[in-house]
């Protein structure tokens, strides 16, 4: 579905991608994990164009996206959705403008199959009543609910989530969690998932693959990742201070 | 020597670099322009956040501006007992470089840095990557409007500068100087040709390209966080008055 060859990415004289090359299952929830500033928020950037390979190709059901023209791409990117970080709600417009500006301007709906719709989703992510909010009168997990109803409203085949966890407290964590169990049950997109939230991202993914030092050094079932014998992947999952990954 | 050399090389390649990279930039905004506008009410609202609330600013400088070309005028004017072309060195200040200028640096200094602002917090919160991801072209949304915008918006606030400035010169030389009031505007009328007026046009005009281009290119291009952003709104002010003075310069010259 997705596969990454030989990817290298460089920014100034720091190599953040070092001949990088993963397979993502179609289907399936596989997420990346991987200590902090390791790259995994650049990988899944790569994964959609929105960051270029110095050297390799990235391959998108087949096509490579790396040497594809704007048009060309933006034909690839119809089939993904993308939760950022922060959400990347516009912030001038309203949480029902936000979830309902990519069905005005890619549909010919009409206004108030477009309202059902939103409301459809926000309520599939457990928001209601926060139509006319905007975005800074938000807390961080209704920001990254908004952000996820709008992902997945032109139903992707593909949903790329970048830490969509982080920074939110235990319940909140579990809850958004579920939520994509249950829209990828529903819907059995393609999701990869940048997270940190061990043990718990492994109760909700299919495969998961460690990051570290610019490529993806252990890949398998959750089950298989928390038997590895790696002393990196080991060091990580157990969130020890000693081993091969040092902190400054 | 050779350290010299290669900073200078890399200097050279660097703006060498930029210079064609804000050449690709407005090219494809026009190119976006041509082959899919969007809709017009995106510039509707650029035509009145670039124009109609520069109302204001716009109004305060050309009364004062007309103000003193007035003053000033009469004064070397009198000199040789002409006072009465007052209203005909007025204007042509005004319609021919006062107007367009000082309205373009107006712009820029109230909507310019605004426009830098704007697209430049919209890339550090990822807000153009999300555009991407939807498969939307964020040239569409983003700079497009805001290049038409301006190019609508400035000539209306040049003409409106040189109304009001052309009164505020009336005021001062016929109301407090004593400037007959039938001379100032038959001399005005006698000298100003329409020639003066589509050089001013097609000055306004071209700095409503030149402070759209330098304003959102340097905001789409921010650098990183809030200091990323504030530098790149100062550079687009001092970049965007700067040209907006150059290429007067030589226009100026090529018109007259």
């Amino acid at each position: 579905m997705i596969k990454l060859v030989e990817v290298e990415k460089s920014f100034g004289s720091q190599v953040v991608l070092d001949r990088l090359s993963v397979e993502i299952p179609p289907g399936k929830i596989t997420a990346v994990i991987g200590p902090s500033g390791e790259g995994k928020s650049v990988l899944l950037k790569h994964m959609i164009g929105l960051l270029q390979p110095d050297a390799g190709k990235v391959y998108v059901e087949g096509e490579d996206i790396t040497v594809m023209r704007r048009g060309e791409l933006n034909r690839v990117r119809e089939r993904f959705g993308m939760l950022f970080q922060n959400a990347a709600l516009f912030d001038s417009m309203s949480v029902f403008e936000n979830v309902a500006f990519p069905l005005e301007e890619k549909t010919r709906l009409s206004r108030d199959e477009i309202r059902d719709k939103v409301h459809e989703a926000l309520e599939h992510v457990g928001l209601k009543g926060v139509d006319d909010k905007f975005p800074d009168e938000l807390s961080g997990g209704m920001k990254k609910r908004v952000g996820l109803a709008r992902a997945l409203l032109l139903n992707p085949r593909i949903i790329l989530f970048d830490e969509p966890t982080t920074g939110l407290d235990p319940i909140i964590c579990r809850a958004i969690h579920q939520l994509i169990k249950d829209t990828h049950s529903r819907f059995g997109f393609t999701a990869v998932i940048v997270s940190h939230e061990i043990p718990e991202i492994f109760d909700i993914s299919d495969y998961v693959a460690m990051l570290y030092r610019g490529r993806i050094i252990e890949m398998g079932t959750p089950e298989e990742i928390q038997r590895s014998e790696h002393p990196v992947v080991k060091q990580f999952i157990s969130g020890s201070l000693e081993g091969p990954i040092h902190f400054v | 020597m050779r350290d010299v050399i290669e900073k200078l090389g890399a200097v050279t390649l660097f703006v060498v670099r930029e210079m064609g990279r804000m050449l690709i930039f407005i090219l494809y905004a026009l190119y976006i322009i041509v082959r899919d506008p969007g809709k017009p009410i995106h510039v509707f609202k650029q035509v009145h956040f670039i124009g109609a609330k520069s109302l204001f600013v716009i109004f305060l400088t050309a009364a004062f501006t007309g103000m003193v070309l007035g003053l000033q005028g009469y004064y070397t004017l009198a000199k040789f007992g002409s006072e009465g072309l007052l209203g005909s060195a007025v204007a042509l200040s005004l319609i021919r470089e006062l107007g367009p200028v000082l309205s373009a640096l107006m712009v820029t200094g109230r909507a310019g840095s605004a426009i830098t602002a704007e697209i430049g917090i919209k890339k550090i919160t990822e807000q153009i990557d999300a555009l991407k991801t939807m498969a939307l072209e964020p040239f569409k949304y983003l700079v497009s409007p805001k290049v038409l915008g301006a190019l609508v918006a400035l000539p209306l606030l040049c003409a409106i500068f040189d109304v009001v400035g052309i009164y505020g010169g009336y005021l001062v030389g016929v109301k407090l100087l004593g400037v007959n009031e039938g001379a100032y505007f038959y001399q005005m009328e006698k000298s100003v040709e329409w020639k003066d007026v589509w050089s001013g046009f097609v000055k306004s005009v071209s700095f409503g390209v030149i402070i759209s281009w330098i304003c959102c290119y340097k905001g789409y291009y921010a650098g990183h966080g809030a200091e990323g952003v504030s530098r790149a709104t100062t550079e687009a002010v001092v970049m965007a008055s700067v040209l907006v003075l150059v290429w007067d310069y030589f226009l100026t010259s090529v018109m007259l």
